[in-house]
């Protein structure tokens, strides 16, 4: 009993110490999609501050992952019909993240647990799986599945195992590429700190990822304006057209 | 350089798309097609979303019929009165296609629908002009020149008649009003102008004159697709203002290019090429069809089911 008793001390010690916390720095806590944009790199860097020295037992561990907003989707399956490739069945997947990277700083199996995992939902599986696809549909895991390949293949999903390099179990650093073909919204950054994959300390920050300019101002006309939207268009359109055909009429007639 | 389309919401390169827009530019220019039904599945291979491309092709060719049919109203060979009627099958046409392409997109299908006209569409144009092409080539061996025929039946028998004094017509409306809705559809589901099928149908059909027929038929194809673009903007929101831009600058600037060396070099093997590169776009489109893809699972948008 009083081994018992030891053992669970024990097992409850690391959350008596997790008097670590992060402080955090981000290379940018906006990004703004111009005309221009082609992806962006966010650097996250951060110390652990802590008031005792550092506990013994398993390193420190750190977890980085950016979440980016998350709408339904439907996901649709072809089936070869009369020949030709159709799709036939859809499920709608309640959420899904339009962006999903994870960092870690040594194989993820080791710095989290399934349980830690489960409950703070990291890794994409879990991030996917946990939002509501109908599971009496047939098959709906392969739908949600499809998700999680489609977009690792599009590079909107990712984990980086090894890649958050952690000095002296006090500072820690990664950098994350964000893709150019971005959803708009608020992106939440999680920074989690494990020792023997359990989580010690958890902080949170958002990244604004916003269209600005001439992409905001058409983007936001194209929604709330489109009748003025759509005459714009054809204005431009009809003014490019007639203009250019005088342009060169003029040069042929020099 | 890359360039992010605001409506698209992709990242492509701008040269890219000044030199698609240049290529149909020649294109067009070379032998006086609209090149909207080269452009439209270009755009898919390089990845603009479908509904988008559509869309924003109708917005572009506005722009090159605009500039085409400047040059036909100073000739005086616009046909306003059948142009006017066959812009009424159009709008109907066109108001049609866009409800058709709405459903099909709620339902999953509108990739297919566009994906599957097209290769009809671009079969038949392309066998058709193939096999014309290597007729005209043997015949100018031969040193003949081919003879217009013009057909009259059942369309001359049909009620409510008009006079067309442009086009020295006494027909009757309906069968302009069904050319009309046809393209207008057309024009909806695939972003095209339509010219391809409107200009046989109106030289063979309604038996116009050749003169009349291209400035017409540019006549009705800008107010169809200024109607189908403010359609998809105003119900899908699909286009993209930059991209029309950037297609169309490309593209005027290849079509006078293009009427230069058009007129230079012999029409017949230019003629040839099209066609091949016509029957290439619709046998790539096929293919997508017929093979089995490498991803079965696709995901759309939310909102239909």
């Amino acid at each position: 009993m009083i081994r018992l008793i030891i053992a669970l001390f024990l097992l409850c010690k690391p959350v008596h110490a997790a008097q670590e916390q992060v402080v955090l720095g981000l290379s940018q806590d906006r990004v703004s999609i111009t005309a221009d944009f082609d992806g962006s790199e966010i650097l996250i860097f951060g110390a652990v501050k802590r008031e005792a020295p550092i506990p013994d037992g398993p390193p420190l561990e750190v977890i980085v992952s950016v979440v980016g907003p998350s709408e339904p989707v439907t996901v649709r399956r072809k089936e070869r019909r009369f020949g030709i490739w159709v799709n036939t069945d859809s499920i709608l997947v309640d959420l899904a993240p339009s962006f999903y990277a994870v960092a870690t700083s040594a194989p993820f199996s080791q710095v989290l647990t399934n349980t830690e995992d489960l409950r703070h939902r990291v890794s994409i599986g879990r991030a996917i799986r946990s939002v509501g696809a109908d599971m009496n549909v047939e098959g709906a895991q392969n739908f949600a599945e499809a998700v999680i390949r489609i977009r690792e293949n599009e590079g909107l999903y990712s984990i980086r195992e090894n890649t958050v390099a952690v000095d002296e179990q006090t500072l820690f650093r990664t950098s994350i590429d964000m893709p150019a073909d971005l959803t708009e919204g608020d992106y939440l950054a999680r920074i989690f700190l494990t020792r023997g994959g359990q989580v010690v300390s958890q902080f949170e920050t958002t990244i604004d990822v916003r269209k600005v300019g001439l992409e905001r101002f058409l983007y936001n006309m194209s929604r709330q304006q489109p009748v003025w939207y759509g005459l714009m268009s054809l204005v431009i359109a009809i003014s490019a057209g007639w203009g250019a055909s005088t342009a060169f009429r003029l040069l042929r007639e020099k | 350089m890359q360039i992010y389309l605001p409506i698209a919401e992709v990242s492509v390169n701008a040269f890219l798309l000044l030199g698609l827009g240049g290529m149909v530019g020649v294109l067009s220019g070379m032998f006086g097609v609209g090149g909207g039904f080269l452009m439209t599945p270009l755009l898919f291979f390089i990845g603009i979303p479908p509904a988008v491309a559509v869309a924003t092709e109708a917005n572009q060719i506005v722009a090159s019929s605009f500039s085409g049919v400047l040059a036909h109203f100073r000739r005086r060979t616009v046909d306003f009165k059948m142009g006017t009627v066959l812009l009424l099958g159009g709008l109907t046409g066109a108001a049609l296609g866009v409800v058709i392409f709405n459903y099909l997109k709620s339902l999953g299908q509108v990739d297919l629908l566009v994906t599957l006209c097209y290769v009809v569409f671009l079969g038949i144009i392309g066998s058709l002009m193939f096999i014309e092409s290597i007729n005209a080539l043997r015949k100018t061996k031969k040193g003949t020149t081919p003879v217009k025929r013009r057909q009259r039946g059942w369309v001359h028998a049909l009620p409510f008649k008009m006079r067309f004094r442009t086009s020295g017509l006494y027909i009757s409306v309906i069968p302009p009003i069904i050319v009309g809705v046809i393209v207008g559809v057309l024009s909806a589901i695939m972003g095209v102008g339509g010219g391809f099928i409107m200009v046989p149908a109106m030289i063979y059909l309604l038996g116009m004159p050749t003169k009349v027929v291209v400035g017409t038929s540019l006549f009705q194809i800008i107010f169809v697709t200024a109607f189908t673009t403010m359609l998809h903007a105003t119900t899908n929101y699909t286009v993209d203002v930059v991209l029309a831009v950037l297609l169309l600058v490309g593209g005027v600037i290849g079509a006078q290019v293009g009427t230069v060396i058009g007129a230079r070099m012999p029409a017949e093997q230019l003629r040839v090429l099209l066609a091949a590169l016509v029957l290439l776009v619709c046998g790539k489109l096929a293919l997508d069809l017929l093979l089995q893809p490498a991803e079965l699972y696709s995901i759309g948008e939310a909102g239909g089911h």
